[in-house]
Order: structure tokens, then sequence, then C-alpha cells
């Protein structure tokens, strides 16, 4: 499914409206729809939030620009709101959690073999082998403190095992900090793939960040904490992939490009009826709000649009699972750190880091509290358990 | 949808999975026999401290007035800590506001069910949900009586508050039909029987005759409650099912409100 998006103009700004009732519609299903379904609902709630984001930083630097970010801000604040009231009530912040975790390792891993220059490429299997254990310590957080499943929330397309031990994924800022692609010869999809992910971890992050202190149990606060702060090095990590010489404008137009790339995306992929209208719907809104991003580069920065925008757009992110890319990776790199703004060799890490996550973890590691031993198997740990325990072998 | 539906849409288990067994495998790769346990000793240790460690959720305010009638009241408990009677009977009184609530959204559920034979009417909900908040008055009144604020919310109110958010997001989730909703109802009601039961055996022992007599009267209208709502969820179940009625008493009839 291709699409010409610089001849399809999608819907003008004054028709893109809404209800009360469409902004809280009725959610997905969390038993009947697929994992990736919500993986998107997720993702696209990342996105909306880092439209808004930005946004929001734009116009604080551009009095020039403040009447049209406002007016194009407040339809994004509404898809945001649509999109994210499709989680559903029975949903759980933990489970939901499973399924930020979720977006992290497959998009992480599918935006990895999307991307051409090998050290953004890198970058994004580093990070990824670090959610993949971030998914394996609230799985067993899940279990062992709630008695549920999180494979029900996964449906067995992201393994639940050790990646990067989280213990050691607490570095020195200057350890999270990674070179920038180069606005001039960069490839676009290297533009959309950092945009897209650092959307994704910044929300990852704020959603921490808000649920963590509403749980009750006290190591589930604590390994919150510690997932938010690694979050937080996600995002420094990410964001410093992006061209910091780009300027406001050029920022403003890949921002709703990427949201173009993302809902196309989505719309190829979604099977559940009703989402794919939400999708179909928001793709003509953003491509309305890219040709208005357009028309306003021309006018104010007197530069044509068309030498930052693809004919075509890339490949999809694929939502399907990507076990066997990512557990060839965990093979290959779960040793591996960071110095500086280089993947290294565990025996290349800077003292800096090392010092860091020593003063962290000095009073216990919460992610390895929670996990030691763990196993995850259908239907918890407590099948396991009980097996132990009718053949008399539990204490 | 009033009932549960047979679907092969349902994506949860693992026999649903097309990869489960790469799944499981996964898992055992990356957790090994020799590292596994279901004992995680370190785990129970800390959790254990910090149990250990912990502060308290908060404190039971102290009585807002010592009017002579109320001084009267505590003289009678002289010797007893009041504080344990104003936090029972704070946490009842919210309890019944949210029970009241509960009602009230069950009402709106049951305008869009398809009621069984066997199940309620609207009245019989609502003849409940009046009783609920004629209890919430008596509440209230018995904590002026001890000079306590009753806007005020105490440790074991907090707890309920906490332990009853459940119920609230079942019954308020236009998804959950009727039945689901009357599960949550028995959870309630239980709760509820058994926490007028403690009240009215303190209030007892205290020697406040008056509060203790009018809590039995209300415990005898919880007990009715409780019994309405199990036969009304046990009528719905067989129903669904495609059973006949179960060979039980009918529900019994609605107990006169206190006045």
């Amino acid at each position: 499914m291709s699409l010409d998006i610089i001849n399809e103009k999608g819907v003008p700004l004054d028709r893109q409206t809404f209800t009360w009732k469409e902004l809280a519609g009725p959610p997905f299903s969390k038993l009947d729809d697929d994992a990736f379904t919500r993986v998107r609902v997720i993702l696209m709630n990342g996105i909306e939030s880092e439209a808004l984001r930005f946004s929001h930083a734009c116009a604080r630097m551009n009095g020039d620009l403040q009447a049209t970010l406002a007016r194009i801000r407040r339809i994004e604040q509404h898809q945001q709101t649509l999109v994210n009231w499709l989680l559903p009530a029975d949903q759980s912040a933990l489970e939901t959690t499973i399924g930020f975790e979720q977006v992290a390792i497959e998009v992480t891993a599918s935006v990895a073999q999307n991307e051409p220059d090998p050290y953004l490429a890198q970058v994004y299997r580093f990070g990824m082998l670090e959610d993949f254990d971030h998914l394996y310590r609230y799985a067993a957080l899940m279990d062992r403190v709630e008695g549920r499943d999180a494979n029900n929330i996964l449906q067995c397309y992201t393994d639940i095992r050790p990646g990067r031990p989280t213990s050691v994924e607490h570095r020195a800022p200057a350890d999270d900090l990674r070179n920038p692609y180069d606005r001039a010869s960069a490839g676009v999809v290297s533009k959309l793939n950092a945009l897209t992910i650092t959307a994704g971890e910044h929300q990852t992050h704020d959603y921490y960040m808000t649920v963590g202190p509403t749980f009750a149990d006290p190591i589930a606060r604590q390994l919150y904490a510690e997932i938010a702060s690694i979050e937080e090095q996600h995002v420094t990590q990410y964001e410093s992939l992006i061209d910091p010489t780009e300027t406001w404008l050029e920022k403003w137009l890949l921002h709703e490009l990427c949201e173009v790339y993302n809902y196309w995306s989505c719309l190829s992929q979604e099977p559940n009826p009703r989402l794919k209208q939400v999708w179909d719907r928001f793709l003509a809104y953003e491509l309305g709000h890219l040709h208005a991003v357009a028309d306003l580069m021309k006018n104010v920065e007197r530069r044509d649009p068309a030498e930052l925008l693809p004919t075509t757009l890339p490949a999809p992110i694929h939502y399907e699972s990507q076990r066997d890319f990512v557990t060839k990776v965990l093979s290959d790199e779960v040793g591996l750190r960071a110095n500086g703004t280089q993947i290294v060799p565990a025996d290349k890490e800077g003292q800096q880091s090392i010092e860091a996550r020593r003063i962290l973890n000095a009073e216990g590691s919460p992610s390895e509290i929670i996990a030691e031993g763990y196993r995850w198997t259908p239907g918890t740990e407590l099948d396991h358990r009980f097996e132990l325990l009718e053949q008399g072998r539990m204490m | 949808m009033t009932q549960p539906e047979d679907g092969t849409r349902n994506r949860t288990g693992i026999h649903t999975a097309k990869d489960a067994k790469q799944a499981i495998q996964g898992a055992a790769e990356g957790t090994p026999d020799s590292a596994r346990t279901v004992e995680p000793r370190r785990l129970t240790e800390v959790r254990g401290e910090l149990v250990r460690e912990a502060g308290s959720l908060g404190t039971v305010p102290r009585p807002v007035t010592l009017k002579g009638t109320v001084k009267a009241t505590i003289q009678t408990i002289k010797g007893h800590s009041p504080a344990v009677l104003v936090d029972l009977l704070a946490a009842r009184l919210a309890f019944e506001r949210t029970g009241t609530r509960l009602y009230d959204a069950l009402l709106i559920k049951h305008e869009a069910a398809h009621i069984p034979p066997g199940g309620p009417g609207r009245d019989d909900l609502e003849l409940i949900r009046d009783q609920e908040l004629r209890h919430m008055g008596l509440l209230s009144r018995c904590l002026e009586t001890l000079g306590a604020d009753p806007t005020a919310v105490t440790p074991a109110a907090d707890v309920g508050g906490v332990a009853g958010a459940g119920l609230v997001a079942v019954v308020a989730d236009p998804r959950v039909t009727f039945t689901q909703a009357l599960d949550a109802m028995v959870i309630a009601e239980l709760a509820d029987n058994d926490a007028w039961v403690t009240l009215a055996d303190l209030a007892d022992r205290l020697g406040m005759d008056e509060m203790a007599a009018d809590f039995r009267e209300a415990l005898v209208e919880e007990e009715d409650h409780l019994a309405r709502v199990r036969a009304w969820l046990n009528a719905a179940i067989t129903a669904q099912a495609g059973l006949s009625p179960s060979p039980q008493p009918p529900p019994p009839e609605a107990h006169k409100p206190i006045s």
C-alpha cells in the first residue's frame, strides 16, 4: 500500500473535529484483540504525546509560529485522547506496562532492521535488549505479587527471559549520549526511526513516573523507580540521535511526517475494523497537518519542503513477532556496554558508569530481587510451585 | 452482551498462540534449571524488612466537639479506646456511601439487562439502595454522637475504599453485564454483613446499647440484602446455563426499612 504524501492533501484543519463521545469511545478488548492492536495503540499514544511535547517547546521559542502550533496542537491533543482512551478499563497499570515493554521490544526490533545506518541500528539493538530485560522483571513482578501471567498480554509474540540485566543498565549521563544522524545526508527512514523510538520511550518514562507511586507493594514501587530511571536514559540516548541543527520548522515537518508514517504503518496491518477506521481517519488528519506545515515552511523559511519529504514512505514498521531477530541480538550483544557515544564490550566500559550504578545498587537492586531465579511458565510460576508441592519438594 | 459468549477470539491462553512452543523454550533457555527457583528468598526478606520499616496510613481524628452529650457518651466507654469505634463507624459510613452508588450503577445496568425469572425488579434494587442510604445516615449520626467528624477519612475507611475500588470498577464498566455486576455485589454484601456484626458486637461490649440495637437492626437488613443478591445471581447463572431454576427458597421478602 503506497501513499503519495505530496499529492494526498488529507483533511483540511477546519474539518478535523471531535465530540466527547468520540474521544472516549469504546475500548479494544483485552481478551479478544490481537496483542499488536494494543502495541499500536500504545505507540500511537506516544507519537501524539511527542507531537504535543514538541509543539509546546517550539511555541516557547518561536512567537511567530504560536498561532498555527496552537491550532494543530489542539487537534493532536484530541487525537491522543481518542487513541489513549482505546485502552480498556479492565487492563491494569501493570498489564499496560507489559504492553509498553512489548512495544519497546517489537517496534525497536523492527526499526533496528529497517535502519540503513549501522551505527544507528546498533544503538537500537542496544536499547532493545535493555527493554527486553525490563519485560522479564515486570513479568516476575506480576507473577510474584499478583499471581498473574504476563503472557495473557503478550500472547506468545515476545519471550519472557532475561536480557541485559537491568541492574547493569544504569550509566553515567555522558555514556547515554550518542552521535546524531546528519540532517543533510541521512535518509528519511533514519529520521523517522529516531523520532518514533524517542516518542515511544518518552511516553514510557512518563507513564512509569505516573503509575509507579500507585503501586502498594514496596518492591513494585522500587522497580518502577529503577526502570523509569533507565527509560529516562533511553530518552537521552534516542533524542541525541536527532540532528540538533535542524531548524524548528524542519523538526516540525518531520514530526508531522512521522505521524503520517506511523498511522500509515498501523493502517496497513490492523485487523480490528473499528481501529482501522481510527488509523485511516488520523492518517488523513496528519496529511492535513503535514501540508499546513509545508506551506508554513514555504512562507516563513522560503524553502521548498519537497527537499525534506520522500516521494514514497519507507517500509512500514512490521507489527509481528521479531523473536528470531531478538534472540540473535540477545545471543550476540547482551554483553555490550556504552562508553561515551560508543557501544563497547563490557571490559571497555567507563569507570563513571560503573561507579554510578554501584551507588544506585548499594542498598539492593529491585530488578534482581523481584526476578531471583524466575522462569516464566504458562499460567504463572505457581503451576511449577504446585508441582513441587505435590511432589513434596517445597520447603 | 448479556451473558458470556463462546468464541474463538479470546487470545489470552497458551493454547491459542501459534508461537507457544517457542515462548516456553525461550523462557527455559533464559532461566536454566540450575538457576531456577520458586522461592525467591531475597524478595521475602526485603519485603519483610520494608513491612517492619513502614509507617502507617494515618490516624483517627480526635473528637471535634466535647459538648455535654458527647462527654456523657464518651464517659460510657471510658477505659476503652473510642478511636477504635470511631474508626469502624467511619469505615462503615464510607462503605455505605459507596454501596449506595454501587446500587445506583446497578439500576442503570438493570434497565439494559434481560432479567430472568427469579431476578430483581427495579423496586427491589431501589429498596436496597435506599436502605444503604439510611444506614449511611445512621452511621453519620452515631459519629456525631461521639463528637467525631463524619466527613473525615479514618484509616479503616481508607482501607475499605482501596478494597472496594475494584467493586466500583466492575460495576461502573458498561461492558460488564448485570450478572457479572451481581457477582461483585455479593462480595460487597458479604463484607458488609461481617462488618456490621463486628460493629454491633463492639458497640455492645462498650456499653453503647442504643447504637448496638440500631446496628443489629441494620444487620438484619444487610443479611436480607446478601440473601437476595445471592438468589438473583444464582437465578441468572442458572438461566444462562440453560438449566431449570435451582430447588432453593425464593428470594426473601424485603425487610421493613429502619426509620
